[in-house]
């Protein structure tokens, strides 16, 4: 028989083991349904990760797909530290989306547009998360529901837009505009998809590192997380922090959206995002929140993402197991997280 | 054997957890009818060994008998089953339920429905029983902190325990409610039940216990067979290893005021709200504030810490005036607190020590920089106040809460001492601690009240306010009933204050 017992220290090496261990019981997990489907589990893996890490375009197009979901990632892990429930990057990631594309649209030199579209981006992101912020600090309204249910309100505001005002009157889809060529983002490798928005997203993973551990900004960003009594009685502004707090991660959800704009689409689409908001708290729980952990967790994700495709089309599961995968994932890495309190003892047999 | 068996017998138990031994080869015994007071020091393994006996570990090596019949405990509902229940330090209650459906709770009813009625019955006929009347419709939630210890007292007796463990009861209590406990744990011994009372206390344990066990360093370093004929002296030895000498205090020759009250009202309060209280401390002086918790103590260590702004009334410190009540204000000012609950509103126990350590100065020089940390300069002051003030843990690091009560008291005097406060405030300094920490604490005090710091102690151990203070006000109703000097107080008067007959000296 086994137990529980409350642990009271965790060991470090733990921060690299349970997202590892993590990924391991949702890859034997999901074997299931792969077999299921009537695939083999090492050929569906196996084309899984030869199409996602197999050369160098598939790094490449994984690159891609990872660059959005660190920062939806970094978005929820800075807002989780403060304990701000910010469960709305997706409609973050869309209003940055919008923003940046309408930036875009303007001509103007190619620098100083990709320059605004991020600002614009950026500001359009806080502006959303700013809501469920104050109406927590102002009325004690659940930040959980409140940045939930916004991401369909802007969803449908984004539809609303392509499909009446903003229809590309050109291609009469609805789909917006497209941004001036000149505000396209440099493609960084001949021939593939490789863009500015990627490297931009692997320099804000430390530099948000850093601000959590070694800024004033930081230390109250966790210290409010972790207990906002104590944090009061010593002097700490609670709601200035909070709303802080999430004016950085909604600015961070915003810039998943400029990248997707001014690097992969070039324009807005309902479908511009397939979730990257909701992946990113798949990221961010797997790296712990800690923002350099959400580098490798993003990269996990978007090699499924860009797998599963091809797993698909070669063994006939179905490309849904990505979801699924994620889904899974984000429940063992909760399970897995309760070994840093808890232990298992083994115990002899009870009577 | 000639002799019943003992109703519970530990033999040799030990746990450790990782390096750190708690129990090593403990014995202890409890016969029918018998109190056994459990002392120690904290982190002595009091806890781990009662939690051992519950089920909530596992012991490395050992056995556990319960009248002569060897057991395996692997969680409480064995210990429950065996008729082992205890009273935690932290209530395990239900807030929002009444007080019969947290007796009931786990209770399986008839054919799948609760039996309401004889819940009913068996509530009354144990509140008659031991004098622990409850009413069985409030909810938990309207209960005092004494009358919740009831609950979890007649939920153990409910559930059928013959042995029941009382972890530090009387830590939480008014000095009225501690007689009704013991009355009442005298009545159940009375009935044939055992008892484990665990206590810092030594008058305590000499006034209840039948015969006691002390534990060091997770070791039974004694045991007392005569609790009422042995002096708290000796067993203050028996749990530290060494003498406890009181702290002497030298003559009081205070300064200028350093801060007062002037007649301060609060409102809107969750407790009692301050009427028109008028107070003042002067440099090198202790002011005690007694009283029945809950007459505005709370609200007065609110105002002072610049947490709760009153509506009416005026506060100096260091002879400013105090404007804007923020807790930041206060403390430039140079105030120094010392909460009464270190864990909710002095520390964080989730990040790592040295972060508690610096929390209320972190925007100062000393810490940062331009809105940059100074981790070096943060991890110095912590080590240094570590050794300074003998900090038992592994290093800055550590998780604040993994620390001991004594020790992240410490933790916290250390971070308002190293600033040199001109004025402290602090609530129930030592409740909770052990003899060795307290006298620490106190000593600490002192030396502070030598240098020309007034202090502010508000507390309920009447004992103790009038070993360190120099001056006593009683507080009733939100309102200072009366200030009298030491030399003139005894505890009989201060007592006849704290029920709100008015005092001058």
């Amino acid at each position: 028989m086994f137990r529980l017992e409350a642990r009271t220290s965790t060991p470090a090496w733990f921060n690299l083991a349970l997202p590892l261990l993590a990924i391991g019981a949702t890859l034997v997990l999901c074997s299931g349904l792969i077999a299921l489907a009537g695939a083999g589990v090492i050929e569906a893996y196996g084309v899984m990760f030869s199409a996602s890490l197999g050369d160098s375009y598939a790094i490449t197009e994984t690159l891609v797909r990872a660059t959005p979901m660190i920062f939806t990632g970094l978005a929820v892990a800075v807002a989780f530290r403060a304990k701000f429930w910010n469960i709305g990057a997706e409609g973050q990631l869309l209003a940055g989306a919008v923003a940046s594309c309408a930036v875009g649209a303007i001509p103007m030199p190619g620098p100083l547009a990709m320059l605004l579209m991020a600002l614009a981006g950026a500001a359009a992101g806080a502006a959303v998360a700013l809501i469920p912020a104050t109406l927590r600090v102002k009325f004690k309204v659940d930040d959980v529901v409140s940045s939930l249910l916004l991401n369909s309100v802007i969803f449908y505001a984004l539809m609303a837009l392509i499909e009446g005002p903003w229809k590309d009157s050109f291609s009469g889809y609805p789909i917006s505009p497209p941004i001036e060529d000149s505000a396209n983002f440099p493609v960084l490798l001949e021939g593939t998809r490789l863009h500015l928005g990627v490297v931009a997203a692997f320099l804000a993973a430390p530099v948000i590192w850093f601000l959590i551990v070694r800024t004033t900004l930081g230390f109250r960003i966790r210290v409010i997380g972790e207990n906002p009594e104590a944090a009061r009685y010593g002097g700490i502004h609670v709601e200035r922090v909070l709303i802080s707090t999430a004016l950085l991660s909604g600015a961070l959800a915003g810039l998943a959206g400029v990248g997707e704009v001014g690097g992969v689409h070039f324009q807005v689409m309902s479908d511009i995002s397939p979730g990257y908001g909701y992946s990113g708290i798949v990221v961010a729980m797997l790296a712990r929140l800690n923002p350099l952990g959400v580098m490798p967790a993003a990269l996990f994700l978007a090699a499924v993402m860009t797998g599963a495709e091809a797993m698909s089309r070669a063994t006939g599961v179905p490309a849904f197991l990505s979801e699924v995968i994620q889904g899974t994932a984000l429940l063992a890495m909760l399970v897995a997280l309760l070994f840093t309190a808890y232990r298992i003892r083994r115990v002899g047999a009870a009577r | 054997m000639s002799t019943p068996a003992p109703l519970i017998e530990m033999r040799g138990i030990s746990k450790s957890f990782g390096a750190v031994v708690a129990n090593e080869a403990v014995d202890l015994s409890v016969a029918q009818g018998e109190i056994l007071g459990l002392l120690g020091e904290n982190g002595a393994g009091k806890t781990t060994l009662m939690n051992v006996l519950f089920g909530a570990y596992a012991p490395d090596a050992g056995e556990i008998l319960v009248q002569g019949r060897p057991v395996t405990i692997n969680n409480s509902a064995d210990a429950l089953a065996a008729g082992i229940g205890m009273v935690h330090q932290h209530f395990h209650l239900a807030p929002r339920l009444s007080v019969l459906e947290n007796l009931l709770i786990g209770i399986p009813g008839k054919s799948g429905r609760i039996d309401r009625a004889g819940g009913l019955a068996r509530l009354a006929e144990i509140g008659r029983q031991h004098g622990l009347m409850l009413d069985p419709g409030l909810p938990v939630s309207a209960l005092s902190i004494g009358e919740q210890q009831r609950l979890e007292i007649v939920k153990a007796l409910f559930r059928g325990a013959r042995l029941l463990i009382l972890d530090e009861p009387t830590a939480v209590l008014a000095p009225t409610e501690v007689d009704g406990l013991f009355s009442a744990l005298r009545s159940m011994a009375a009935q044939g039940l055992g008892i484990i009372f665990i206590s810092h206390k030594l008058n305590e344990v000499r006034a209840l216990t039948h015969r006691c066990v002390v534990l060091r360093h997770g070791r039974v370093t004694g045991r007392v067979d005569a609790p009422a004929s042995t002096t708290s002296s000796e067993m203050a030895r028996l749990m530290c290893g060494h003498e406890i000498v009181p702290p002497a205090k030298g003559p009081s020759s205070p300064g200028a005021a350093v801060l007062t009250l002037d007649a301060i009202s609060t409102s809107r309060h969750s407790g009692m709200a301050l009427a028109d209280v008028s107070l003042f401390v002067r440099a090198g002086e202790i002011l005690g504030i007694a009283g029945v918790s809950g007459n505005g103590q709370r609200a007065l260590a609110e105002v002072i810490s610049g947490v709760l702004a009153p509506d009416a009334g005026r506060m100096t410190i260091a002879g400013k005036a105090v404007s804007r009540f923020s807790p930041r204000e206060v403390q430039a000012l140079g105030l120094g607190r010392i909460p009464e609950d270190r864990m909710t509103t002095g520390l964080v126990t989730n990040l790592p020590l040295a972060d508690s350590m610096v929390l209320p100065r972190i925007g100062t020089a000393a810490f940062s920089r331009n809105g940059l940390l100074r981790p070096d300069s943060i991890r110095a002051f912590a080590e240094a106040q570590i050794k300074a003030y003998d900090i038992r843990c592994p290093g800055p690091m550590t998780r604040a809460g993994a620390l001991s009560g004594g020790n992240l008291q410490k933790a916290l005097l250390a971070r308002e001492l190293a600033f040199d406060p001109k004025v402290l405030i602090v609530s129930q300094p030592t409740r909770g601690l052990d003899i060795g920490a307290a006298r620490f604490i106190h000593e600490k005090f002192l030396d502070m009240r030598a240098r020309g710091c007034g202090i502010v102690v508000i507390g309920e151990d009447l004992e103790e306010l009038l070993m360190l203070c120099d001056r006593i006000a009683v507080m009733y109703e939100g309102r200072i009933v009366g200030t009298l000097d030491s030399a003139d107080a005894t505890i009989a008067r201060l007592g006849l204050m704290m029920t709100g007959v008015e005092g001058h000296s």
